[in-house]
């Protein structure tokens, strides 16, 4: 056993666990934030995607013991009152079908504008595109997700 | 994944002394390769010694050339301000690894000392003559780097540090696998002060290698015609469901014609 600490969406949380115990693991059975989701647990689709550190990262490969010490943000902990403006942009251009992949589209999202703003880079729609590459949605395409981003961008 | 016992030593000694008093145990870096692996059952170290916190994180410019820590992040060293100054080609290289959430934790140490046959990495470093250090010696990538995920690291000797000068030119042309985005080929050509080396993976069937008959032509003639006009034989090249042998030795001419069209 391990013992893990971080600070998750703003609350420290201290956990013994298995040293092999994942960060997305961690995240949904310990602290039961099921918003980050397993898809393909081979770190190619992007569902289980969190901010570590203030980093994209893929949250099925990563220990949690090796984040212990650092700061994770889920899709749970970037709404306050309102919806995050990224949220919004998906729901007001639709940008999912079935929903699974979403909370990694989203959390790549607003890393992707984040990281393109602090290097004075443009996000063109072709940028998006490139950008996502590690999240894979298999219902609606990415034109609306692409479109989402922009407009998210845009409000950020 | 199997139970495993985690550390994460403060310093490279004690990396080192934890390697040494486990048989079974393994380094981690960035974990992008050895965390799947070890889901996939592929790997079962007793124990990782993650070498996170070992001070082996950074890149700074010396004497012209640039040393980076094993541990600097791909993203690290796309972003890198140095490496920009000194070594482009080296930053647009991290920055076709992967994916963005992997270039964040996967670094270019584990990388080499991974050696996989498709990396990236091992052809630009191969290409570049650079040299790689480890806790008890320096080594030229061309002994570094020995076959099919094979280098020639001992028993619990860990890389610490990659020696880079830039080179006159230097481009690299990747033909991505379309699922994976793992190199079906790539070709690193650069001019260093030594001659022209063109340094090719994803294809070897023995991991990356030098191809002598591109330096060669290239030498002759430093064209993208003359390197597209050079018959790559397929003898020694890999066969998969993704591409036969001849299909990659054709990649690997047109993919040198197009990196040295980008020098």
């Amino acid at each position: 056993m391990t013992e893990v600490n971080l600070t998750v969406n703003g609350r420290r949380v201290r956990r013994d666990v298995p040293d092999a115990m994942l960060l997305v693991e961690f995240l949904r059975e310990e602290l039961r934030l099921t918003g980050t989701h397993v898809g393909c647990d081979t770190s190619q689709c992007g569902a289980c995607l969190v901010h570590l550190d203030g980093r994209a990262v893929k949250s099925c490969a990563t220990l949690a013991a090796q984040a212990s010490g650092g700061t994770v943000v889920t899709i749970e902990g970037i709404a306050g009152d309102e919806l995050h403006p990224m949220q919004k942009a998906f729901n007001d251009h639709h940008g999912l079908q079935c929903g699974y992949c979403t909370p990694g589209m989203v959390m790549s999202g607003i890393d992707m504008v984040k990281r393109y703003r602090a290097a004075g880079r443009e996000l063109t729609e072709a940028a998006i595109r490139a950008e996502l590459e590690g999240n894979i949605c298999r219902c609606t395409g990415y034109h609306n997700i692409v479109r989402s981003i922009r407009a998210a961008a845009a409000e950020m | 994944m199997y139970p495993v016992t985690y550390h994460r030593p403060a310093s490279v000694e004690e990396a080192l002394h934890l390697l040494a008093e486990e048989e079974e145990a393994m380094a981690l870096a960035g974990g992008q390769t050895l965390l799947p692996t070890m889901k996939q059952h592929l790997a079962a170290p007793s124990a990782l010694v993650d070498l996170a916190a070992c001070g082996l994180s950074g890149i700074r410019a010396e004497g012209g050339g640039l040393v980076i820590g094993a541990m600097t992040t791909h993203a690290e060293i796309a972003a890198s301000a140095e490496v920009a100054a000194h070594l482009p080609v080296l930053g647009l290289v991290a920055a076709g690894i992967g994916d963005p959430a992997v270039r964040h934790r996967g670094t270019i140490g584990g990388s080499v000392a991974n050696n996989d046959p498709a990396a990236d990495y091992p052809a630009a470093l191969l290409a570049l003559e650079a040299r790689i250090e480890t806790d008890r010696r320096v080594l030229a990538a061309e002994e570094f780097f020995e076959g099919l995920f094979a280098t020639a690291l001992e028993e619990g000797e860990i890389v610490t540090r990659i020696h880079l000068d830039p080179p006159k030119r230097a481009a690299y042309a990747k033909f991505p696998n379309p699922a994976s985005r793992y190199a079906l080929v790539g070709v690193m050509v650069a001019e260093t002060a030594a001659g022209i080396r063109v340094a090719v993976t994803g294809a070897g069937e023995d991991g990356v290698f030098r191809h002598a008959g591109l330096e060669a032509a290239l030498d002759a003639e430093f064209t993208p015609d003359a390197a597209a006009a050079v018959r790559v034989s397929p003898a020694g090249l890999a066969a998969d469901l993704h591409a036969s042998a001849a299909y990659r030795a054709h990649l690997i001419a047109v993919m040198a014609a197009r990196a040295v069209a980008a020098c």
